[in-house]
């Protein structure tokens, strides 16, 4: 196997750890606080919102613009790591 | 000055605004056309994506749709934005590196197959049409209540408009107008949303009003006092809702994985110049919705209050000049049932007077809660941006279907430059006509179809895309097998619980909810649709020859991000 091979396998490898985290945590704040366990998280609230419910409408679409931009930064610093960047 | 003399204002400098930049920005090339020229910025096209994805039904129907379904309108709003995250982390990264103009052009070359790249042509087509048919008659609505022009002629000018633009310009003037209209769409959206926040909460920020205070004096939440309105009449807690866990969960992962593979939204990221630039070009489009769709629901709470307030129990004869206006456009109806004159909106049907069309929600928002005229005009310009926006880029995917997917790369491979480019126009031009037909004369479902179209995108393109990318073994076989049988099982689930026609039509459908498989509506069966596709899609590739080493190769590149500069041209 050729050095950039090598490195291609190991950045594939860790590209998929990323998704992995990364995808847990976009079905944790949608499927999980929004709909499985809205029920649970309504008995707290947050100022006027129920905890449930604020992920539903609006807590999960925060998160989810976060997730990308985290994405987007470890990308940029595996790319550099083994020498993909342009 | 009157609304509409506002209205003939704003309108009338947008449209001139569009147009100029369409001319400024006209394409030269086809690699203009189609992914005007692969050098826009992440910034740039993420505002794009932003007004290409947001169309008249995020714009006028969303807000209101979930006014009247509270909880249950969640499913828009995580649906329709997480998508983005699948988009940005599986898709839209390795596409741009495999570098084609269409998605037809990924599911055609990766599975070295003519027949792979027809059933791909075929499903981009008909979830684009659908598409624009909805948008064509939102431009209409539009125009019918604001300029007081009939709806027909309303589609016309529409039609008119964005034909120029996007004949002229493909790819590239699309990309530079959209920049436009995202502007004036997002600020169309926030202004009214803010005053109305600071009328009823007294805070500035919309999704924090949502959650404040009400300003009466009563120190009650807004949301607990809205909660409180609709028991009282009848219908379920707003922050409940009807609908089963199971669907919620299952039109919410329908949503999302359709959004994540409809082609016009996937073709968007081709237009960037580096893999780096698709990534981050994700993120700043998902930033750029997630400020209307945070809104939204601010809004949704905002105008049903106000609503409820303004009608329930009052006198007909007492109702404001914007009733009057909405009940001749027939998307208000009153009907006196027990005669005494006042207004009974209740959840129990047999009492029930008044009817009201989600749709109107948003547009009639800012003059339900007595803002501005230029505000109300405002809002009519914000509507037709939406709407142009995102008709005109569904027509570049169906002319890049028609143009490149099928003529150059199945009937005439040798087609020169010039003559594609000008096949592509008159591909555009031939969509327009017939969207514009659909808009003026709607199949009577088009609500119904557009739900189709995510289930559709779900069940077809997502499983090929994902295991063409991340399954390096996937061949041409289990892919084609998959698509065919995700898209009918989808086709017949619809046509069987959305159409009845196996059951003696659309009077059969109520009664057929019973029968759902799992309980789960037609709306969110494209999950289970897509789930189909990826079992027999593995299924089939574990009897069938492997796929051809070459192309092993070109997945093995595009898991790779550097050197997508020089894959687009081909």
């Amino acid at each position: 196997m050729s050095k950039k091979q090598k490195h291609a396998t190991a950045y594939w490898k860790e590209n998929i750890k990323y998704l992995a985290i990364l995808l847990s945590i976009w079905f944790g704040v949608s499927y999980g606080a929004g709909i499985l366990l809205k029920d649970e998280l309504n008995e707290i609230k947050v100022g006027g919102f129920k905890l449930g419910f604020w992920f539903a409408q609006q807590g999960s679409i925060y998160v989810f613009v976060i997730l990308i931009f985290v994405y987007v930064r470890l990308m940029n610093k595996l790319d550099k790591k083994y020498g993909f960047n342009e | 000055m009157s609304v509409q003399t506002w209205t003939y204002l704003l309108v009338g400098i947008t449209f001139a605004l569009y147009i100029g930049i369409a001319i400024w920005s006209r394409a030269g090339s086809t690699k203009d056309f189609y992914v005007a020229g692969g050098g826009v910025s992440p910034l740039a096209n993420g505002m794009a994506t932003a007004a290409d994805w947001m169309s008249a039904a995020s714009f006028i129907s969303m807000a209101g749709i979930i006014s009247f379904a509270g909880y249950d309108g969640s499913v828009y709003l995580m649906g329709w934005t997480g998508g983005y995250v699948l988009l940005a982390l599986l898709l839209a990264p390795y596409l741009r590196k495999f570098g084609k103009f269409t998605v037809p052009d990924f599911i055609g070359d990766r599975y070295y197959s003519k027949t792979a790249r027809i059933v791909a042509v075929i499903c981009a087509l008909i979830v684009s049409f659908t598409y624009v048919a909805g948008q064509m008659r939102g431009v209409g609505v539009v125009f019918s209540r604001f300029l007081e022009v009939d709806i027909n002629t309303g589609v016309i000018i529409g039609m008119v408009i964005v034909l120029f633009y996007a004949v002229l310009g493909g790819m590239k003037g699309i990309t530079y107008t959209q920049v436009a209209q995202f502007c004036v769409l997002i600020f169309a959206f926030m202004v009214p949303a803010i005053f109305i926040s600071i009328q009823m909460t007294g805070n500035p920020i919309p999704q924090l009003g949502m959650g404040s205070k009400l300003n009466d004096g009563s120190g009650m939440f807004l949301l607990d006092k809205l909660n409180g309105l609709s028991t009282e009449l009848g219908f379920a807690e707003y922050t409940d809702g009807k609908k089963s866990t199971i669907d919620i969960f299952m039109i919410t992962l329908a949503l999302m994985v359709g959004t994540a593979g409809l082609p016009h939204v996937i073709v968007r990221f081709f237009t960037v110049k580096r893999v780096k630039d698709a990534r981050k070009s994700a993120g700043f489009a998902l930033l750029l919705i997630a400020i209307l769709y945070t809104a939204a629901p601010a809004v949704a709470v905002f105008a049903r209050t106000n609503m409820i307030h303004t009608v329930s129990n009052q006198e007909y004869a007492k109702m404001p000049e914007w009733f009057k206006n909405w009940e001749t456009t027939g998307l208000l109806n009153f009907d006196d049932k027990n005669g005494d004159g006042k207004i009974q909106y209740v959840a129990d049907r047999s009492k029930n007077e008044l009817i009201v069309d989600p749709d109107i929600m948003v547009l009639a928002n800012p003059e339900i809660a007595n803002l501005p005229a230029w505000v109300i005009a405002l809002v009519a310009a914000g509507g037709l941006a939406a709407a142009l926006s995102t008709a005109a880029g569904l027509l570049l995917v169906i002319s890049a279907s028609v143009s490149h997917d099928l003529i150059k790369k199945i009937f005439v491979p040798n087609i020169s430059e010039k003559g594609e480019l000008w096949t592509a126009r008159g591909a555009a031009t031939v969509a327009v006509v017939i969207a514009g037909y659909f808009g003026i004369n709607p199949p009577g479902f088009v609500a119904a179809v557009v739900a189709l179209a995510f289930g559709l995108a779900a069940a077809s393109f997502f499983p090929a895309i994902i295991l063409g990318i991340f399954y390096k073994k996937m061949n041409k076989e289990g892919a084609i097998a998959g698509m065919i049988v995700g898209i009918s099982l989808m086709l017949f689930y619809m046509l069987k619980f959305k159409f009845g026609i196996f059951d003696g039509g659309k009077e059969a459908v109520a009664s057929l909810e019973k029968d759902w498989w799992f309980g789960i509506s037609p709306e969110g069966f494209g999950s289970v649709a897509m789930l189909v596709n990826f079992i027999v899609s593995i299924a089939i590739m574990k009897f069938t020859p492997e796929p051809p080493i070459n192309v092993q190769e070109i997945v093995e590149d595009i898991r790779i991000p550097s050197g997508a500069g020089t894959a687009i041209n081909h």
